[in-house]
C-alpha cells in the first residue's frame, strides 16, 4: 500500500459539506428557515429553488456513528424509553437532538421550522417524524410515495404524486420561505441534477474495468455524498462529479486499484457485489476487513437508497414534478424484493463479480427483511458464492469485530475454493 | 515419516491432527485452551506427534515383538499416567513454593501435611484411573486432578485440617503454571518409564521401542484454523477458516456429506458442501453464543456434574418439558427456576437439549436445509442426548435422513486443516 493520498474532489466535496453546517449553524442569524428531511427520496431541488436549508437526520446519524459518538446518543434514548429493537439511527438522532443538537461538525444544528417526510419504503420514518414533531413542535407535510409492489411506475402513480406535489408539497414550502416556486430555475436545477447524475453513473460503472480503480461501497459511500444530500442540482454538484470522473480516469489509465485508508489496494483478488447498509461506528475496520483480503466491491445496493440512476433514469427539466415522483419511486428502498433481486442479479453479471454479500442490519426491520430470500435466489440464479454478514448501522454494541471477521475470511476462502474447483 | 499438521484452536479445546502423506489419520491430540493460545497448540501438537509415534509403534511390536494391541494400550495408559504424575510433581512443586510466602505463615505446616495427603491420594486416583478401574470425568490434567483434588480436600478439611476454601485456593492458584509448562523429559525417556511399569514385555520390546522413539517424524507443513488461529506462527496461506476445515473434514469422514452442523463451545456453524467437500454456503450465529456447548457447560457447572455427564442424565427423561430460552447467561437461572417449578432434573436437562437443536435447526434452515447426508461434528456431538434430539427434530423437519456422527468428530476441523496442509505441501501453492 502507498501513503494515503487525498483526492481533489475529496477535498472539495469536505469543504462543501462543511460549508453547509456553516450555513446551518447561522440559519437563525441569516433568518433562513430549515426543513429536515431524509435521504430517499429527498426533494433538494425545491428547498434549494426557495432557500431553504435541508437537514438529513440519517446523515447526521451516521456521521456522529463515524465520529464515535452514536454509542452514547443511543443510551441517552433508551433512557429515554425507546428500546433496544427500534431503528438506531433514530435512537442515535434523539440522543443528538437531548445532547444539545451539536451536528456532526460540532457546530450546533438549528431546529426544524417543517419536517417534510417523503416516505419511500421505510416506515420507521413516519414513526420518526412523529417523534421529532413532538420534540420540536413544528408542523409536518408528507409526501406519500407508493411501493413499486409490481415492480413497475404506472401513470396514475407518477400523478398520485405529482399531485401531492403541486397541491401539499409545494403550497407548504412555499408558505415557509414566503415565496412562489421558481418553475424556470427549477428547470435548470434539474438539468444540472441529470449532469451530475450521468458522471456518478460513470463513476460508479467504472468498477466494471479490471482492477476496479473504485471501490464502490466503502468509496461508494463518499461518492454519494453530495448527490444525496443537499447538493443534488447545484453546479457545486456538477463540478464534484467531474472532477472525480476525471480523477477516476486517470486511476484507469494508469491501472491503479482503489483507494482506501492506507493508500492504493494492489492486487484485486475478490470481486464482491454488497446488499445492505455498512456498518458506520467501525467503518474503517469493516473496510480493512475487506481490502485486507484483497477484497473489492464493484457494486453496491446501498449506494442507490437515495436515488437509482443506472437503470437509466434521469431528472428531466421538462417535467419537473413528473420527474421528481419518478425519482423519489424509484429510489432502492421502494423496489419490491423480485426487483431488489433482478438488480443484483445484473450487478453480478454486468461487474463479473466473484461472489455477493449481504450485511443485514437488526435494527432494520423494513431493508433486511426478506435478505436470506434475496441470498437463496441469486445463489441460484448466479451460481456464485453469497456470504451473509450481521452487524448495525450505529449502535456499536452491534458490531463483533471477531465474529464479522471470521465470517468475511471464511467467506472470502470459500469464494477461492469454488474457484480453484471450476 | 513425513507429516502433515492441522491444528484447531477453538474456544474450549485445542486439537491438532496428523496425517501422514497417503492422507491417512496417524496422530490426534487435544488439550484444553485455557486462556494461553500458544500453550494449548504447543500442548495438542506434542500430543498428537506422541500419538502418532504410537501408531508406529503398535504396527512394529505387533510385527516385530510378537506383542497385541492391548500391551500397547496398556503402555499408552501407562505412559499418559507417566505425564500425569510429572504434572503432579509440578503441582506439588509450585504449591510447596507457594507454601514458603507470608499467606501461609499462621498455618504453614498444617497446610503442608494437608498437602501431602491430598495429593498422596490424587496419585492413588490416578493409578486407578489410568489402570482402567474408574471412570474419568475429563481427559485434561486440571480436570482429573482438579476433581480428585477437591474431594480429598474436603475430607482432609472434615477430619479437622485446614478449612476447604483454603486448600483449594492453593490448588486454584498454582494449577495455572503447570498448565502452561511442558513436560521435560523426552517421549523415549517417558515410554521406558511406561514400559517398566508395564512390564511382562517380550524380548525385543525395548529395541523396537527405542527405534520407534528415534525414528525422524518431519513436519512438512501446517495449516492452523479456529477462532486462535491467528496465533499461530504461520503464514497467511497457511490460516484457514474453520467454516472450510469442517467441511472438508466432514467430507473425508463421511463422503456422502452434503449439510455439516458443528456445535462448538462458542458458536454453531450450519455448512453445506458440494460433493469435493468445498464449502458452497454457511451460517453462524451472531453476536451471541446462546445454544452453543457452552450453554451445556454451565448447565453441567450449575449442577456441578462433568460435562459428559449431561447426556446420559437427559437420556433417563420421562417427560417431554418444552425450554424457550437458550440463553448461556440465563441457563443458570433457568435451570433453577425449573428445579423450583418442581420439575425432574432429567426432564429440565433433555429439554435444555432439545433447546439448543431447535436452534441449531433455525440455522441449518437458513444456510438451506438439510442435504442427505448430514454430519454432526463438533464437541456437542459427543452428547447423546444431543444426538437423539438431533435425530428426531430432523427427520420432523426433513425426513428420513442418514445422520453421521463419527466417534471423533470433535477433530473435524483439524482433520480438515491438517489434509489442506497436505494438498498444499503437494500443490505448492495455498490449500484448496
Amino acid at each position: 500500500m502507498s501513503t494515503a493520498i487525498k483526492d481533489l474532489s475529496q477535498d472539495r466535496q469536505k469543504r462543501m459539506i462543511a460549508g453547509h453546517y456553516a450555513e446551518l449553524s447561522h440559519a437563525k442569524e441569516s433568518g433562513r428557515k430549515v426543513v429536515y428531511t431524509f435521504v430517499p427520496g429527498n426533494l433538494t431541488e425545491l428547498l434549494n429553488n426557495l432557500g431553504l436549508l435541508p437537514v438529513l437526520p440519517e446523515i447526521n446519524a451516521l456521521q456522529s456513528g463515524m465520529r464515535g459518538k452514536t454509542g452514547d446518543y443511543i443510551h441517552i434514548a433508551e433512557k429515554a424509553g425507546h428500546s433496544e429493537d427500534v431503528c438506531t439511527y433514530v435512537k442515535a438522532d434523539i440522543g443528538m437532538l437531548k445532547s444539545g443538537n451539536l451536528g456532526p461538525t460540532g457546530e450546533p444544528l438549528p431546529k426544524p421550522d417543517l419536517l417534510l417526510l417523503s416516505y419511500t419504503g421505510c416506515f420507521t420514518f413516519l414513526k420518526w417524524f412523529e417523534l421529532l414533531k413532538r420534540e420540536y413542535d413544528c408542523p409536518v407535510v408528507m409526501l406519500h410515495v407508493p411501493y413499486q409492489g409490481d415492480g413497475r411506475i404506472t401513470e396514475q402513480m407518477r400523478r398520485y404524486v405529482a399531485d401531492q406535489l403541486r397541491d401539499e408539497v409545494i403550497p407548504a414550502l412555499e408558505k415557509l420561505a414566503g415565496r412562489k416556486l421558481d418553475y424556470a430555475k427549477l428547470r435548470q436545477q434539474l438539468a444540472l441534477s441529470a449532469q451530475a447524475e450521468s458522471d456518478l453513473v460513470w463513476v460508479l460503472e467504472s468498477a466494471k474495468h479490471k482492477p476496479s480503480p473504485i471501490d464502490a461501497y466503502f468509496g461508494g459511500v463518499y461518492y454519494i455524498g453530495p448527490i444525496f444530500t443537499s447538493f443534488r442540482g447545484t453546479q457545486d454538484a456538477v463540478d464534484y462529479y467531474q472532477l472525480l470522473r476525471e480523477e477516476v480516469e486517470q486511476r484507469i489509465r494508469e491501472g491503479l486499484g482503489p483507494v482506501t485508508p492506507e493508500g492504493t489496494m494492489h492486487e484485486e483478488k475478490y470481486r464482491i457485489v454488497v446488499e445492505g447498509p455498512p456498518n458506520w461506528t467501525s467503518f474503517r475496520e469493516f473496510w480493512r476487513m475487506f481490502y485486507g483480503e484483497g477484497a473489492v466491491v464493484v457494486a453496491s445496493s446501498y449506494t442507490k437508497v437515495g436515488g437509482l440512476y443506472d437503470r437509466g433514469f434521469r431528472h428531466n427539466p421538462d417535467q419537473p414534478l413528473e420527474t421528481l415522483a419518478d425519482y423519489c419511486m424509484g429510489c432502492y428502498t421502494n423496489l419490491n424484493l423480485p426487483d431488489r433481486i433482478n438488480l443484483l442479479e445484473k450487478y453480478i453479471n454486468e461487474y463479473a463479480a466473484d461472489g455477493f454479500l449481504i450485511n443485514s442490519v437488526k435494527s432494520c426491520n423494513s431493508f433486511s427483511a426478506g435478505q436470506l430470500l434475496i441470498l437463496r435466489e441469486l445463489e441460484k440464479r448466479t451460481g456464485r458464492s453469497g456470504g451473509f454478514i450481521e452487524s448495525d448501522l450505529v449502535d456499536p454494541r452491534y458490531f463483533s469485530a471477531a465474529n464479522i471477521k471470521n465470517r468475511l475470511e471464511s467467506y472470502f476462502q470459500m469464494v477461492e475454493a469454488k474457484r480453484a474447483r471450476s | 515419516m513425513d507429516c502433515f499438521v492441522g491444528i484447531d484452536l477453538g474456544s474450549t479445546t485445542t486439537k491438532a491432527v496428523i496425517v501422514n502423506d497417503d492422507g491417512r489419520i496417524v496422530g490426534r491430540g487435544i488439550t484444553n485452551s485455557r486462556s494461553n493460545y500458544d500453550v494449548a497448540a504447543r500442548v495438542a501438537r506434542t500430543e498428537a506427534f506422541t500419538n502418532a509415534r504410537f501408531d508406529m509403534l503398535g504396527r512394529a511390536l505387533e510385527q516385530e515383538a510378537g506383542q497385541d494391541a492391548a500391551f500397547t494400550a496398556a503402555l499408552a495408559s501407562n505412559y499418559r499416567l507417566e505425564c500425569f504424575l510429572g504434572q503432579l510433581q509440578r503441582l506439588e512443586d509450585h504449591c510447596q513454593r507457594d507454601l514458603d510466602s507470608d499467606r501461609y505463615r499462621d498455618d504453614r505446616r498444617a497446610m503442608g501435611h494437608a498437602l501431602e495427603v491430598i495429593l498422596e491420594g490424587v496419585r492413588r486416583d490416578a493409578h486407578a484411573v489410568y489402570a482402567g478401574n474408574a471412570s474419568a470425568r475429563s481427559d485434561f490434567f486440571r480436570d482429573l486432578a482438579g476433581a480428585s483434588y477437591i474431594e480429598h480436600a474436603a475430607q482432609v478439611a472434615r477430619e479437622g485440617g485446614p478449612a476447604f476454601d483454603r486448600l483449594v485456593g492453593l490448588f486454584d492458584r498454582n494449577i495455572i503454571p503447570v498448565e502452561n509448562e511442558q513436560e521435560t523429559r523426552g517421549f523415549e525417556e517417558l515410554l521406558l518409564a511406561a514400559l517398566g511399569r508395564t512390564g511382562r514385555a517380550n524380548p525385543g520390546v525395548a529395541t523396537v521401542l527405542q527405534r520407534v522413539a528415534g525414528s525422524t517424524m518431519r513436519e512438512v507443513s501446517a495449516v492452523g484454523t479456529g477462532y486462535g488461529r491467528v496465533r499461530l506462527p504461520f503464514p497467511k496461506e497457511n490460516i484457514r477458516s474453520e467454516i472450510l476445515c469442517h467441511g472438508l473434514g466432514a467430507h473425508l469422514m463421511f463422503p456422502g456429506t452434503r449439510t455439516v452442523l458443528d456445535i462448538g463451545g462458542q458458536d454453531t456453524k450450519a455448512i453445506q458442501v458440494d460433493e469435493n467437500g468445498v464449502v458452497t454456503s454457511f451460517q453462524m450465529n451472531d453476536r451471541c453464543a446462546a445454544g452453543c456447548g457452552r450453554y451445556l457447560g454451565y448447565i453441567a457447572d450449575e449442577m456441578n456434574i462433568g460435562l459428559h455427564e449431561l447426556g446420559p442424565l437427559a437420556l433417563g427423561a420421562t417427560r417431554r418439558i418444552k425450554i424457550n430460552s437458550t440463553c448461556t447467561v440465563f441457563a443458570g437461572a433457568e435451570f433453577r427456576d425449573r428445579l423450583a417449578a418442581g420439575q425432574a432434573r432429567e426432564d429440565i436437562v433433555a429439554g435444555l437439549h432439545r433447546a439448543i437443536i431447535l436452534r441449531a435447526m433455525s440455522l441449518l434452515a437458513r444456510s438451506g436445509g438439510i442435504r442427505n447426508q448430514f454430519t454432526f461434528t463438533g464437541g456437542v456431538g459427543r452428547n447423546q442426548a444431543a444426538v437423539k434430539a438431533l435425530g428426531e427434530v430432523a427427520s420432523d423437519n426433513y425426513g428420513t435422513l442418514e445422520i453421521n456422527i463419527a466417534p471423533d468428530s470433535i477433530y473435524t476441523g483439524a482433520i480438515g486443516a491438517a489434509t489442506f496442509a497436505l494438498r498444499s505441501a503437494g500443490s505448492g501453492v495455498s490449500a484448496n
